[in-house]
């Protein structure tokens, strides 16, 4: 029973939790059971544990605390979804064909009614609200299974009040032959909380890419919480990319937590371009043997932005394989936090976790907090962590500058250089001269928040300014 | 001609300290269009710094003096636009640049220089051509130019790159900072050779070397000893053998 009146909350946690109640007897009660029970232990934990605080360990280093006095409109009204996806936004890239799917608000997004469609290859997407009638058995398998217990309130809370989020089933045997691309946009004339949920099931032996896209696409505050679980099975294989290109009065707070079963192969790549306070959890929990984890990520902010990346790796059975490098630029004051947790059970022989984390701060005021947390129980392994911080390399800068390199694009030369070490293993060429570019752009300053999908320039024919040619022959 | 007009490098009481030790204690040097100066003396003597403040680095600060480069005072002219007006170091310790390659580095830097000069870029064939051809003169194998500049290079290959981008770059002044360290025979007289391939009446260079060996294959104009920041004997290039016999003690006496 939830009293209103008690233990001093905060201004945000009452209106969750007045959310919650103007929905339990009714939309919350049509859920599926799963979905249902779902809803009810989050309301239940989140009253226990509330939204985090800095006192809490693992928050220490992102403070979003001002968010929890400020009036968001957490009501999930539907918007209108009069025009097609591909009038509102359009994929530039060129050569890179993807199946585009949208969320508006939370909501998925279907200008034809469709709230789930099976694609050429077999492949379901869809409304996770829709999937509760369509697909009973597959929610009933996989719901909360992989993120069962949230870490903390907002996890809690994001379960109890979801309002919608992507389905994707990938059946057995299935590859994919054309990547999925997931928009998510927020168009709201107030500040709004938006909490959406997300599951993708891959098969055996089945293969999917993903692009998941954070967009911004007017200047008021969004405080976005992003929950997606992941079922990798036997041999199944996902490529998986986060495109973040947000305003600087949006919080992102972005969790991924994936089972892989055995053979199973997982790429991450977390590309953070912009945004006022992102963070990133990233769970793995590698269950299957030789099963393999590959998470990298980008960061390359400055102003004030912070980016925490929390990476937690699970190596609960023999013989897997997990490596972690994630990059960063950061200027002006701009932070970022990146922990690194390996978890490698005593029975996990022969377990192979790596793990790098590279800093380049172009400034005194900008801060990186990195730890590395090694928890290795079994005895037949190889681990490594590493974390450098520094700024461009004298030596470096010179060499360049003497063969006639300008000292600004000497500097330019080297942060990209710096960065292509994680950019150069995204497997699809298209996306990756398009990110590429994106870098090219950013490091320049000349990335600002497009209105429109990260991957759309308006002026998708003007060359480059960029004047050296970095394409790799 | 007019002395003047045929010197291209006019170094004049120069002195230079890094952070605030004087290392340079006042040099004189001048070299004419088509020679080959040698510098030579023991280490820790000052010829590395003499290279960084005529190639203008960071953190090297001319206190007095003047380095006259093509009838103009370069003192304050930044090292981007020096290399750009044909100033080019062969690096004792080459950088390694991971994620950039060979082969975009040298167009870039050729580009850079064209642009300079009112040429424009160059086209992607006639920068083939020139690739393969500097890279047989070189003896640099095909599969080389596409990897990061220097990333896993051995000593011996990082020095033969670092000639090999002379090449590619033609400079009017080339300083070749102890290039000769690294290197065996062999791979000491493919260098030589490219050198020697490319010297003539409208460039210069400036060979810095600890050992009278590389001397014997790049034929000096002019030997110089440098001890203590200061240029102590000059001669030709005998003068280079003569020190190989007697040693550097002979010198400081």
């Amino acid at each position: 029973m939830i009293k209103l009146s008690e233990n001093n909350y905060k201004p945000l946690e009452l209106s969750l939790l007045s959310h919650y109640q103007d929905n339990k007897d009714n939309k919350y009660k049509l859920c599926h059971p799963k979905v249902k029970q779902a809803r009810e232990d989050g309301i239940s934990q989140f009253e226990d544990i509330r939204l985090p605080l800095t006192s809490n360990e693992k928050w220490h280093q992102t403070n979003i605390q001002h968010l929890y006095d400020m009036d968001f409109d957490i009501g999930d009204n539907k918007p209108e979804f009069n025009k097609r996806i591909n009038e509102i936004f359009h994929c530039y890239v060129h050569g890179f064909d993807t199946n585009v799917f949208a969320l508006l608000n939370g909501w998925y997004y279907n200008s034809n009614d469709k709230l789930l469609e099976t694609l050429d290859d077999g492949i379901i997407v869809g409304s996770i609200i829709a999937a509760q009638e369509a697909y009973p058995e597959l929610i009933d398998s996989y719901f909360n299974e992989i993120a069962k217990e949230s870490q903390h309130g907002l996890g809690a809370v994001n379960a109890a009040v979801f309002t919608d989020g992507i389905f994707v089933y990938v059946p057995d045997n299935v590859e994919s032959k054309k990547a999925l691309q997931l928009i998510k946009m927020v168009n709201r004339d107030k500040n709004v909380m938006i909490n959406s949920r997300n599951l993708i099931i891959v098969g055996k032996n089945s293969s999917l890419t993903f692009l998941h896209c954070d967009d911004s696409i007017n200047q008021h505050s969004g405080f976005l919480v992003t929950n997606t679980e992941v079922f990798l099975d036997k041999n199944a294989k996902l490529d998986l990319y986060k495109l973040q290109n947000l305003n600087n009065q949006t919080t992102l707070v972005n969790s991924t937590s994936v089972h892989q079963e055995s053979n199973s192969d997982l790429k991450v790549n977390v590309l953070t371009f912009n945004g006022g306070s992102i963070r990133n959890e990233i769970n793995v929990d590698l269950q299957g043997e030789h099963a393999a984890a590959d998470i990298s990520g980008i960061y390359l902010i400055d102003n004030k932005q912070h980016v925490d990346n929390q990476v937690v790796i699970k190596h609960s059975v023999e013989n897997c394989t997990s490596n972690e490098m994630f990059k960063g630029v950061l200027d002006d004051s701009a932070s970022a936090v990146f922990n690194g947790h390996i978890y490698v059970a005593r029975d996990a022989q022969r377990t192979k976790a790596f793990q790098k984390n590279a800093n380049i701060l172009m400034t005194p005021n900008a801060t990186i907090d990195t730890m590395p947390f090694l928890e290795i129980y079994a005895d037949d392994v190889v681990c490594s962590h590493g974390a450098t911080v520094g700024q461009i390399d004298d030596n470096a800068l010179f060499y360049l500058m003497q063969r006639g390199i300008s000292e600004s694009d000497a500097k330019l030369l080297l942060m990209y250089a710096f960065i292509t070490e994680v950019t150069s293993k995204i497997s699809i060429n298209a996306l990756r001269l398009s990110i590429d570019d994106m870098v090219k752009k950013r490091l320049r300053g000349d990335l600002s928040i497009c209105d429109k999908c990260v991957l759309h320039c308006s002026t998708p024919d003007i060359p480059i300014e960029f004047e050296i040619d970095l394409s790799k022959i | 001609m007019n002395i003047k007009e045929n010197m291209l490098l006019d170094i004049k009481d120069l002195h230079v300290s890094i952070g605030g030790n004087e290392i340079l204690k006042g040099i004189d040097l001048s070299i004419n269009y088509g020679e080959v100066h040698a510098i030579m003396g023991p280490n820790g003597t000052g010829k590395s710094t003499l290279a960084a403040a005529i190639t203008g680095r960071n953190g090297y600060e001319i206190t007095s003096g003047e380095i006259i480069y093509k009838s103009n005072n370069i003192n304050e002219v930044p090292a981007d636009i020096r290399a750009k007006e044909g100033i080019f170091l062969s690096f004792q310790y080459p950088v390694e640049i991971p994620g950039v390659s060979i082969t975009n580095f040298m167009r870039t830097a050729l580009n850079a220089k064209r642009e300079f000069e009112g040429l424009p870029a160059i086209k992607a064939n006639e920068f083939l051509k020139k690739m393969e051809a500097m890279k047989k003169l070189i003896d640099i194998q095909s599969k080389l130019t596409n990897r990061s500049v220097n990333e896993g290079f051995s000593g011996g290959e990082k020095k033969k790159n670092e000639i090999f981008q002379m090449a590619m770059l033609e400079p009017t002044l080339a300083i070749l900072d102890e290039t000769d360290s690294g290197l065996d025979i062999d791979a000491l007289k493919v260098v030589a050779k490219g050198v020697n391939a490319f010297r003539s009446s409208e460039n210069a260079f400036l060979v810095i070397t600890h050992y009278q060996r590389l001397l014997d294959f790049i034929v000096p104009d002019f030997v110089h000893v440098m001890f203590d920041g200061r240029i102590v004997k000059s001669g030709r290039k005998e003068l280079a053998l003569e020190l190989e016999e007697k040693g550097y003690d002979w010198i400081k006496k």
